[in-house]
């Protein structure tokens, strides 16, 4: 497990980087590395260069602005698993963040390294989803914001372009009950399929639920299907049972080894039934 | 813990004395050795399960700034052209087809990762870049991966010589099985599929050789379980004389088995030294691992069963087919034949057998001894057989088990094919305490208010009888075997009594350097930290033939009790001649020879062995210095038993197996060490947990390896494991030195069937009664739906 040869500069700010990347024709930005080094060790990429983002302290760290989370693209899993403003704000988040692999992978991979990687079986992806995430990209032009539903083109491709750096993650800050629901693969780890949703109700009435699917398909998606089916109806456990029944409808789910098509979609209609009922007691 | 005393040494939870050194970083494990200019060795690796190789080029990879030289067949064949096999079995009038085993590929690759060419450079980079610039052009073949398939009319042919595929058929009959089937109450066929595992130890296979030109003396760094077979082989194979060949295997990482064959990695390293003038190192990646070391199990079996109405089986008939993979392995003949058959009928008075075994090339990865080899395969056949039984006769399966038991006053019991005579067991002492520790009425009671609330909960019970402590030499001999399964022990008392004992069986984990100095402590009635214990290099212990097979304890602690006792006679007769009594007079009492009716007068074995060392104050006819050896061969196997229950919970609608509870009860006969004991059995149980719902090597047609990696091969983590409740009884060896019989398989032999019935037992209600392992989520989710539709 030897990479091919490649060139290594850390950069210290991201107009540093930013620069980097425009002035190397086959670079890649490197964050955790939890994905990229296991990749580069297989050769199944083979950049030039690598440019180093996890120095730059801008991308690292936590904060509440206008009601909104504003989470560095470099922030790591553990910061967001450990952080009581998350757990406060956005309990979907600190419901995902302990769930990625383990204490050693979550100390080194970043929030915005596993958005950036676009895994289909990834937690956050469900999760940026769900909380219909804005994701904040820096480019030779300034930055541009791009909505979660947006941000994802594929599998393992998203609409940043290869001299763009995503900065930061703003997601919504007023602490809406949310929780994510894993069915590990017993070998990686990784979600055969995450449900990641979050719900509003009131008085026996629901007023928003989002629920976002990774896993199952090669790009996470939004189930709104159910989410509408769902939205400003009386609570019952009929209609939980009801709604998640659709959950798959029109999937044309992963099959591997571990969990052929069927099972995803079975895995995905019970799990979100689930979380619902986790997050309506129905 | 340090123990007070010499006589408490034996029986107490020492802990380990070698983790200091391995949990801080201060191990030598074969990749620790750097020595000075050492290049490294990288192979190319076949990307096709079944394919002629049209042409090699290694121009431009042997062009490459630093590297050293890029090697095929054609160039290492003068060196060494095929691996030899050790266990060259067949018992039926069928010839054994043993194919050629070329170190690199001969023309053709037989499976996906099949080593092609090899690649010396001056660093690891180096060689992964050169790696890349060896083109090979390959034609591919078909490739047939299943067992069946595989001897079936116009299959692929993987080697000329062994027409339809086939490497042997083999058979052991005990009494009239087709007579007592004829006149069953009740008949039962079912297929069994064990499937592929691939041993994963923590450290992947390593070799560092350093041929010396000068003196024609090679000495080679290897992970192996048996350095002294290692270096056996590499004579026979290499040509290289046996008293040039130092082997050291010192701290080694886990091996399961498959760190007993010798491979092409090793001796290539051998000759890539020889023929460049440095050493050679070579470690294999995980992926590489994944491909190159030797799988295990990968059984089709067909079974037919007899019983009575009762539930009393009166036959027993097993038809296997066992994979050897592409090529024959070190021991792989051996594993699913006399490792299997012999131990067919367990625990059990089945006085009709019949095993038969077709073994088959497939384009795989070929295999060999997997922690338990055979005998998991045997145990898992009966366990599934008599809870069947138990199902078809409407009975509960703990009284099917107690019907079919081996009786305590049966002992010595001859199995009804002949081969194997069970030295002692009490099968329904260990049954009656792991029912007594689960509460086994109560918890049919809960399950059927579970069942009543739609629960899918199952209890699923596993009784066994192993074979261990390989073995006579005389049966190694008669089964095939090339070589004597005894073992040696030599105690060094110095001067200053100290000791040093040096043993033939080797430590991968298993904890040796605490569990043996605790035995020789006992003896010698000396502290056990006076007590180092060494292993694992050819050069300094005499010979041995390692560890397997559960065979450390029983015959590795057999030859040191027996040195042990001889370092005593001799000492017996110096410490009378210093207490000036005769030596009828002494006596030994706890740690010390006293003088029989006067205690206090007394000599310690550190005593003698100054006495020993100074040797002008000895008795006559005593010769200086106190060190003796001893060659142990044992005269029966033993035969470790006991009974696993585990409770689970299937969720109905992912198909998830939820361990609730989990009870161990083994019988190991005298128990050197309680917290190594557990150990052995923690681990043991984890491995055959995770064959029951976890690992399987995955291949697709091509042949190519699905769960090549960790991401895909599912090992047991920490973090799934359930709570282990263990118990254990004491029946001792009644022929072992030492009382003892072996735990190092126990574990993963009896709990991968007490997980399957238990899934079983849960899935009953929906009429399911049978799916292969591994019972991954979405299998059981599958048979679930199609059961309630
Ligand atoms: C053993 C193990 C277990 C794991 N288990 C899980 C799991 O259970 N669930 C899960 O979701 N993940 C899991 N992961 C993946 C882990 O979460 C990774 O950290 C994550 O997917 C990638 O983040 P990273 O910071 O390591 O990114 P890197 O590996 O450094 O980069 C990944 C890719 O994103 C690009 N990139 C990174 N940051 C940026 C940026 N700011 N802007 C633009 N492009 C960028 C890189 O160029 C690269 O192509 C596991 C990883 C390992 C090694």
């Amino acid at each position: 497990m030897h990479p091919a040869p490649f060139a290594y500069k850390a950069a210290h700010s991201v107009e540093e980087a930013l620069q980097l990347l425009r002035s190397h024709e086959d670079a890649k930005i490197l964050a955790g590395g939890h994905s990229l080094i296991p990749a580069l060790k297989l050769r199944l990429t083979q950049p030039a260069l690598l440019i180093d983002i996890s120095k730059i302290s801008s991308l690292r760290g936590i904060r509440r602005e206008n009601g909104k989370l504003i989470i560095g693209s470099g922030t790591t899993h553990r910061e967001i698993e450990k952080s009581h403003l998350v757990a406060e704000a956005s309990p979907l988040l600190a419901s995902v963040a302990p769930q990625i692999g383990d204490v050693q992978v979550r100390h080194r991979g970043t929030f915005g390294g596993s958005l950036a990687h676009a895994d289909p079986a990834g937690d956050w992806p469900a999760a940026a989803l769900a909380v219909d995430a804005e994701l904040v990209i820096a480019g030779a032009h300034g930055t541009r914001t791009v909505h979660a539903s947006e941000f994802f083109t594929g599998m393992l491709t998203t609409v940043i372009q290869p001299d763009e750096i995503l900065t930061e993650i703003k997601v919504p800050g007023e602490g809406t009950p949310g929780i994510y629901l894993k069915h590990r693969n017993a070998a990686s780890g990784y979600a055969t399929v995450g449900v990641a949703v979050t719900a509003t109700h009131d008085h026996g009435r629901i007023g928003t639920v989002t629920i976002g699917v990774t896993g199952a398909t090669p790009v996470a998606f939004r189930a709104s299907v159910v989410e509408h089916a769902l939205n400003g109806h009386a609570v019952s456990a009929h209609l939980l049972d009801e709604a998640a029944s659709h959950a798959a409808d029109g999937l044309e789910c992963l099959s591997d080894i571990h969990a052929p098509a069927a099972y995803r979609s079975q895995l995905v209609k019970v799990m979100v039934r689930r979380a619902l009922g986790k997050l309506l007691h129905a | 813990m340090a123990v007070a005393s010499p006589t408490r040494a034996f029986g107490a939870s020492i802990r380990r004395r070698e983790d200091p050194r391995l949990i801080t970083g201060r191990g030598k494990f074969t990749d620790d050795m750097h020595l000075a200019n050492a290049a490294t060795a990288m192979f190319v690796r076949s990307p096709h399960g079944h394919a002629r190789i049209v042409s090699i080029d290694t121009s431009a990879a042997a062009a490459h700034p630093g590297v050293l030289g890029v090697y095929t067949f054609e160039d290492v064949k003068g060196f060494i052209s095929g691996m030899p096999c050790a266990w060259p079995t067949t018992n039926t009038g069928d010839t054994l087809k043993l194919a050629t085993y070329p170190p690199l590929a001969d023309g053709k690759v037989r499976y996906f990762g099949e080593a092609v060419a090899l690649v010396v450079a001056v660093d690891p980079n180096t060689a992964a870049d050169a790696v890349e610039l060896v083109t090979v052009e390959y034609d591919p073949l078909p490739a047939v991966i299943n067992n069946e398939a595989a001897v079936a009319p116009g299959a692929p042919l993987i080697h000329d010589s062994a027409p339809g595929n086939q490497a042997f058929r083999w058979s052991l009959v005990g009494g009239d099985t087709n007579g007592a089937l004829a006149h069953a109450d009740v008949r039962i066929s079912q297929t069994l599929v064990n499937q592929r595992l691939i041993a994963t130890p923590l450290e992947t296979r390593c070799a560092v050789a350093d041929y010396n030109p000068a003196s024609g003396e090679v000495t080679v760094w290897v992970t192996s379980q048996n350095p002294h077979i290692h270096r056996l082989l590499i004579a026979l194979s290499t040509g290289i004389p046996e008293h040039k060949i130092r082997v050291i295997a010192g701290d080694v990482g886990g091996g399961f088995g498959a760190k007993i064959p010798y491979y092409a990695g090793e001796a290539l390293c051998i000759f890539a030294s020889k023929e460049l003038g440095v050493p050679v190192r070579w470690s294999e990646s995980r992926s590489e691992n994944y491909v190159a070391t030797a799988h295990g199990r990968d059984h089709i079996q067909h079974i037919e069963v007899g019983a009575t109405k009762e539930g009393k089986i009166t036959a027993l008939k097993v038809t296997a087919y066992a994979s050897l993979g592409a090529y024959p392995s070190t021991a792989a003949p051996g594993v699913p034949t006399w490792l299997f058959g012999c131990i067919i009928q367990g625990p059990y008075d089945i006085p009709n057998n019949e095993v038969h075994v077709i073994g088959v090339y497939t384009n795989t990865t070929p295999t060999d001894a997997y922690r338990g080899a055979g005998r998991p395969e045997a145990t898992y056949i009966l366990e599934r057989v008599i809870d069947l039984v138990a199902a078809k006769v409407g009975r509960d399966p703990v009284d099917v088990r107690r019907l079919n038991f081996v009786k305590k006053d049966q002992f010595p019991f001859k199995v009804a094919n002949g081969t194997l005579t069970y030295d002692s067991g009490d099968y329904e002492l260990t049954l009656g305490k792991a029912l007594h520790t689960i509460g086994y009425t109560d918890l049919r009671a809960w399950q059927a208010e579970q069942r009543a609330a739609g629960k899918l909960v199952g209890i699923g019970v596993s009784s066994y009888v192993e074979v261990c402590g390989l073995g006579p030499s005389s049966a190694a001999n008669a089964m095939g075997f090339a070589g004597g399964l005894y073992d040696s022990a030599t105690i060094r008392v110095h001067p200053t009594g100290k000791v040093t004992v040096f043993t033939g069986v080797h430590s991968h984990g298993q904890g040796h350097e605490t569990s043996f100095a605790q035995i020789v402590a006992r003896d010698l009635g000396v502290m056990v930290d006076d007590v180092d214990v060494i292993h694992g290099d050819t050069d300094k212990v005499q010979h041995g033939m390692g560890t397997y097979g559960s065979r450390s304890a029983p015959v590795g602690g057999g030859a040191l009790r027996m040195a042990g006792m001889k370092i005593r006679a001799k000492a017996q007769k110096i410490a009378a001649h210093l207490l000036e009594v005769a030596e009828e007079d002494i006596e030994w009492v706890d740690d010390a020879f006293r003088v029989k009716g006067s205690p206090d007068k007394s000599k310690t074995i550190p005593d003698c062995a100054f006495a020993a060392y100074m040797a002008g104050n000895l008795p006559a006819g005593v010769t200086p210095v106190l060190e003796e050896q001893h060659w142990y061969d044992p005269e029966n196997f033993v035969f470790p038993f006991g009974t696993h229950i585990c409770v689970v919970e299937v969720d109905r609608e992912t198909g998830e197996t939820h361990i609730k509870r989990y009870v161990a009860v083994d019988d190991c006969g005298e128990i050197i060490n309680p917290m190594l004991r557990d150990g052995q059995v923690h681990g043991g149980i984890a491995q055959g947990i995770a064959q029951a719902l976890w690992e399987e090597a995955v291949y697709d047609e091509n042949g190519q390896l699905l769960s090549g990696s960790l991401m895909d091969y599912a090992i047991p983590k920490a973090s799934v494991m359930p709570h282990l409740e263990l118990g254990h009884t004491v029946t001792p060896s009644p022929h072992n030195p030492l009382g003892v019989k072996g735990i190092g398989e126990a574990g993963t032999i009896a709990s991968t069937p007490a997980v399957v019935n238990a899934v079983m037992d849960a899935l009953s209600p929906l009429g399911i009664h049978h799916i292969d392992m591994p019972l991954r989520p979405a299998k059981v989710w599958a048979a679930i739906d199609a059961a309630s539709h």
